[in-house]
């Protein structure tokens, strides 16, 4: 028995709520943030990430009241992503119970925050966010600004180049999200993912692309990812983190088969 | 129970504290010499670089402090390798001795990926009350770089490119390499046997 692959659903954040929606738009109330997170956490989710899609475009920093609700309220690890731009932020975030942070505009715009962010807190509390497309010259690059269709900018660095790069800097974990399969629910890009995996000695963790459970299978057996993140099919339901577990055992895919109970256990001291 | 959470400036201090609120105990987050000795229970968290750890206790005078601890003392993450004798990070540290043994890096190599993060089991386990109900194959959310390799002083280990202390023990000095505030049921349980399960 060996290190578990982690299934990683995403929630995004708008003002202490859990919200749905084409980012920016069309937002949809999914509840309140500790309820989500509890139910996530009990049915097996072995890490969670938040993402603030309020923080990163307005420029405004994390809220970090309901960071700390969450942090009381599971028990297992959670990372916060959006609107951390400094070692500031990330010290609030993570001294509120995070045990994460990921950046990935602001360190497309300062390279050095990630190398500052690992120096203050160590490797391991540091996530760096790669949104990455192919380009009609068939190099992957790296994107930024993704958070309003608008304002998204392509980069000259090809994001090979990039991981190598913030890897030196002090990633502790890599989240590639590829744009081209993202939202398409086909299947994770496992040509891209095991391009990255080739140059990334960090723990790498997909985004992207999951539409079925043997999109999973696949991502671990043949990009080797760490990790596999996805929202809408947690979200809707259309496929229960338990009966995925299940698959990836079925398949030989190490995971984690115990889930945490619903409600903490309390006893007097 | 008074439980005297060390004030070593990791960031896992509010995590640790909250997964003992969710255990009905409460815990007090102190650098003072007083409250750390007249504790029932005395856990020093980490998260963070073994250099920077042992300049901040020392900077607070909790080095003697935390060797005149005689109720059951539980270092966590960097907090347990604090308790060793010496720690390879950081170009070489000396740290706090009360457990016998050495930290090094974690190789990487192929398949082994470093910072050693995710859910790993507990193997070879030793009966001990702070392992009650915890079985061989359990897993646990580990998050490190470095590690102590397996030991005269291993009360479980984990395997990821080598076999590295999970749980260590000396007298009545514990260290966990996981999180056990992050460590759903299983961490809820090792806390609870901390809290309940050892002896003064």
């Amino acid at each position: 028995m060996t290190l578990a692959r982690r299934i990683i659903p995403c929630l995004d954040v708008r003002e202490g709520r859990v919200v749905k929606g084409t980012r920016f738009r069309d937002h949809r109330d999914m509840g309140d943030i500790v309820e989500l997170a509890q139910r996530y956490a009990a049915s097996g989710a072995d890490e969670l990430v938040f993402y603030d899609i309020t923080a990163s475009p307005e420029g405004r920093g994390v809220d970090v009241a309901w960071v700390e609700r969450v942090a009381r309220s599971i028990d297992i690890p959670f990372c916060v992503a959006g609107g951390i731009r400094s070692v500031g932020t990330a010290r609030a975030v993570l001294h509120a119970g995070a045990d994460k942070v990921s950046v990935n505009t602001p360190a497309t715009q300062r390279p050095e925050l990630v190398g500052e962010l690992a120096e203050a807190f160590g490797v391991q509390c540091v996530v760096v966010g790669v949104d990455s497309l192919r380009d009609e010259d068939g190099h992957w690059r790296i994107r930024q600004l993704t958070g309003s269709p608008d304002a998204t900018r392509a980069l000259e660095v090809t994001t090979l180049d990039w991981v190598r790069r913030v890897v030196d800097l002090g990633a502790g974990e890599v989240v590639l999200n590829c744009m081209g399969s993202d939202g398409v629910r086909d299947g994770y890009d496992l040509e891209q993912l095991a391009a990255v995996r080739e140059v990334c000695p960090v723990p790498l963790v997909a985004s992207g692309g999951a539409g079925a459970p043997q999109h999973f299978v696949d991502v671990f057996r043949e990009a080797d990812v760490d990790g596999a993140l996805a929202a809408t099919v947690f979200h809707d339901g259309s496929i229960p983190i338990p009966a995925l577990k299940q698959t990836l055992a079925q398949a030989g895919v190490e995971v984690r088969l115990e889930a945490s109970p619903t409600t903490p256990t309390r006893e007097a001291s | 129970m008074r439980v005297a959470l060390v004030d070593g400036g990791g960031t896992n201090i509010g995590s640790v504290s909250y997964a003992l609120e969710r255990l009905g105990a409460t815990s007090r987050l102190t650098a003072d010499p007083g409250d750390i000795l007249a504790a029932d229970r005395v856990i020093l968290p980490g998260v963070g670089a073994a250099g920077a750890g042992m300049r901040r206790l020392r900077e607070l005078g909790l080095v003697d402090v935390l060797h005149q601890v005689q109720a059951p003392l539980l270092g966590v993450c960097l907090g347990m390798q604090l308790l060793f004798e010496r720690s390879a990070e950081d170009g070489g540290v000396e740290t706090l001795g009360l457990v016998p043994g050495e930290v090094r890096g974690i190789p990487p190599r192929p398949g082994v990926r470093v910072p050693h993060m995710g859910w790993n089991s507990l193997v070879d386990l030793v009966e001990d009350p702070l392992l009650t109900g915890i079985e061989e194959g359990d897993r646990a959310y580990f998050v490190h770089s470095y590690a102590a390799p397996s030991g005269a002083h291993t009360l479980a280990a984990t395997e990821h490119g080598g076999r590295w202390s999970a749980v260590v023990r000396s007298g009545l000095r514990w260290g966990a390499q996981f999180h056990p505030e992050r460590s759903s049921a299983l961490g809820a349980r090792f806390l609870r046997n901390f809290l309940h399960e050892v002896e003064r």
